[in-house]
């Protein structure tokens, strides 16, 4: 039999494959019957339960319709029946990946709309921490999306790393997944007495498994044959379709809301937003790896002089005294009293806000409308999955059938936060 | 409850402050009163006509001293117990990246005719965003490419973001065939 041996696929050839593949169309001449076949709910690729019905002609996708809405629990329901602080709990179960940014950008969006100036070192504390989420984040994504194309290897070089930064989050939080450790106007309690250190070591622990990873796919050549020109995402439409975080910048838009629009004090920070050039699923890793990087700078300098002082700020209207207080003074037992028992807690004016804050997937929103009350009248995530999920049917168009974990591996759509 | 007249008095129409850039230039293309002043906390924010909303939606994207080219989120706000004259508020959020600008654009819309145009044809990222609130509160946006409920089952009957639909639903969970 004869075969053209592997070295004699020139790279014309390839470009001629992967055009191929972006310019499908049906063969007017040929009659061919299309296929539906049913992704989901229960695949391993979907990481959550996510269905999507696809239409195939042969191997390739024609389209495809996703079903949401299989881990809807109606979090945005129940926050209007939760006091500002019991819906801190909520929001850990939306971005499972990254509670801690949920956290933080909840409670962000609470003390905007109630003009609460947290203490320089919960800013720092949530800097790292949120750093340190995003870190973990981007491994496992990473890690997932490699998975799913074969590389088992990366995967198990992500978890290891990954697993380290979860022990800091439970030192911290006390759980590892859970973690419901911000506070309306600060944290629910200070940092343990070696968490710089800690955090230092689980940042090299990250930038070691983060080396390997790269060493491992960045210059594989089947990685790159599976990820380069797949799923490309133009920068009109990226912009056009309110895609964010590494989706956005992967097509080449310089937009990051902690540099745009910082928050935190994070314009004080060293660090740079890396920008792809083509937007496919091969420049979504290759931002994802960098800013990988970037946070371990921006983790290092969060805990290089990590402020003194409380973690909470001084307003008795929505913060707990200190516990020896509460022991010692008439007044810090009535505030307590008075934000802990039933229907009393922090309670922002009458208005509107929107408060966004880069989360590990892109823009994640909190839209609160309060009455006056001590429920949030109307609370609204705006999830950046959603949305970067909402351009996959136009992404796989036109791919082969083994092309749609690649892609959505490189969306990193992530069902809690995306059905809510 | 106790907050109810403070809530009356500051929600209604609200103080008329200084508008802000992007107000005024609404003002000057499409008159004094197209457009009042909204409450947000932090970002300039309108209260629009749900008449006419495509060319007022289009103009906020091209016209080149406003350019919010990047729809942020649309979301309503069902206004029930607040006793106000319109029930429903569809909310849009909108960036600009030329500008580095929020904006808030506010439109109600009544509940005997709960329609709203579509702005799909302005920014394609709309199309899942208003499927959902489509989903939650029942708001029809015409002109949307493929208006279907998108988190709960398509044979749900209900609205389960209005404020009348109870907490624990309407026995949905008991009824439940597979």
């Amino acid at each position: 039999m004869n075969t053209t041996p592997i070295d004699k696929l020139a790279e014309t050839d390839l470009e001629e494959i992967r055009n191929e593949r972006v310019s499908f169309e049906r063969t007017p001449d040929m009659p061919t019957e299309h296929m539906i076949l049913n992704f989901g709910p229960q695949h391993p690729a979907t990481h959550g339960t996510l269905h999507m019905v696809l239409e195939l002609d042969g191997e390739k996708v024609a389209g495809a319709t996703p079903h949401l809405g299989y881990l809807h629990t109606g979090f945005e329901k129940l926050g209007e029946y939760r006091s500002y602080n019991q819906f801190v709990t909520l929001t850990d179960r939306m971005n499972y990946l990254s509670p801690l940014c949920n956290n933080i950008g909840y409670t962000h969006a609470v003390e905007k709309l109630m003009d609460i100036e947290i203490t320089p070192r919960c800013r720092n504390i949530r800097v790292a921490l949120a750093e340190l989420s995003r870190l973990a984040d981007h491994l496992l994504c990473v890690g997932t999306a490699a998975l799913d194309i074969g590389a088992f290897t990366a995967f198990l070089y992500g978890f290891r790393a990954r697993e380290v930064l979860y022990d800091l989050f439970e030192a911290v939080c006390g759980t590892r997944l859970t973690t419901s450790y911000t506070r309306v106007g600060g944290l629910l309690r200070d940092v343990p007495e070696n968490f710089a250190e800690m955090a230092r070591e689980s940042v090299e622990e990250t930038l070691r498994a983060t080396s390997e990873i790269d060493r491992l796919l960045t210059h594989n050549r089947i990685w790159r044959d599976r990820t380069e020109g797949v799923g490309v995402l133009s920068a009109e439409d990226a912009v056009a379709w309110g895609a964010t975080g590494p989706v956005l910048r992967a097509s080449g838009v310089d937009w990051d809301i902690r540099k745009n629009e910082p928050y935190l004090g994070y314009e004080a920070y060293d660090f740079d937003i890396p920008i792809g050039r083509n937007g496919d699923v091969y420049d979504r890793y290759l931002v994802r790896m960098e800013e990988i990087r970037q946070s371990a700078k921006i983790v290092r300098q969060a805990v290089e002089d990590l402020p003194s002082g409380p973690v909470n700020a001084d307003e008795e209207h929505a913060v707990l005294p200190e516990k020896s207080e509460v022991y010692e003074s008439m007044e810090s037992l009535i505030y307590h009293f008075k934000m802990t028992m039933e229907g009393h807690g922090p309670t922002p004016p009458v208005g509107e806000v929107y408060a966004a804050t880069e989360a590990p997937n892109g823009e994640l929103g909190f839209f609160i409308v309060s009455d006056g009350s001590r429920e949030p009248y109307r609370i609204r995530v705006r999830p950046p999955s959603f949305v970067n999920f909402s351009l996959f049917p136009m992404l796989i168009r036109g791919h082969m059938l083994s092309d749609v974990v690649a892609i959505l591996g490189s969306l990193n759509v992530i069902a809690g936060e995306l059905d809510r | 409850m106790e907050n109810q007249e403070d809530r009356e008095t500051e929600d209604v129409g609200g103080p008329e402050s200084e508008p802000g850039p992007v107000t005024t230039r609404i003002r000057a293309r499409f008159g004094d009163a197209s457009v009042s002043t909204g409450n947000a906390v932090g970002c300039e924010s309108v209260i629009a006509e749900r008449d006419a909303l495509l060319p007022f939606m289009t103009f906020l994207r091209d016209d080149p001293e406003l350019s919010f080219g990047y729809l942020v989120d649309v979301t309503a706000v069902d206004r029930l117990p607040l006793d106000q004259e319109i029930r429903f508020a569809v909310v849009y959020q909108l960036y600009s990246y030329k500008h580095n600008r929020r904006f808030s654009v506010s439109v109600p819309v009544p509940e005997a005719d709960p329609r709203i145009g579509s702005v799909v044809s302005v920014w394609p990222g709309a199309n899942w965003l208003e499927r959902e609130v489509y989903d939650m509160y029942g708001i029809v946006f015409e002109g949307h490419p493929d208006l279907r409920r998108i988190l709960m089952p398509d044979d749900f009957g209900s609205y389960p973001l209005r404020k009348d639909y109870p907490l624990h639903g309407k026995g949905e969970r008991d009824n439940f065939v597979f």
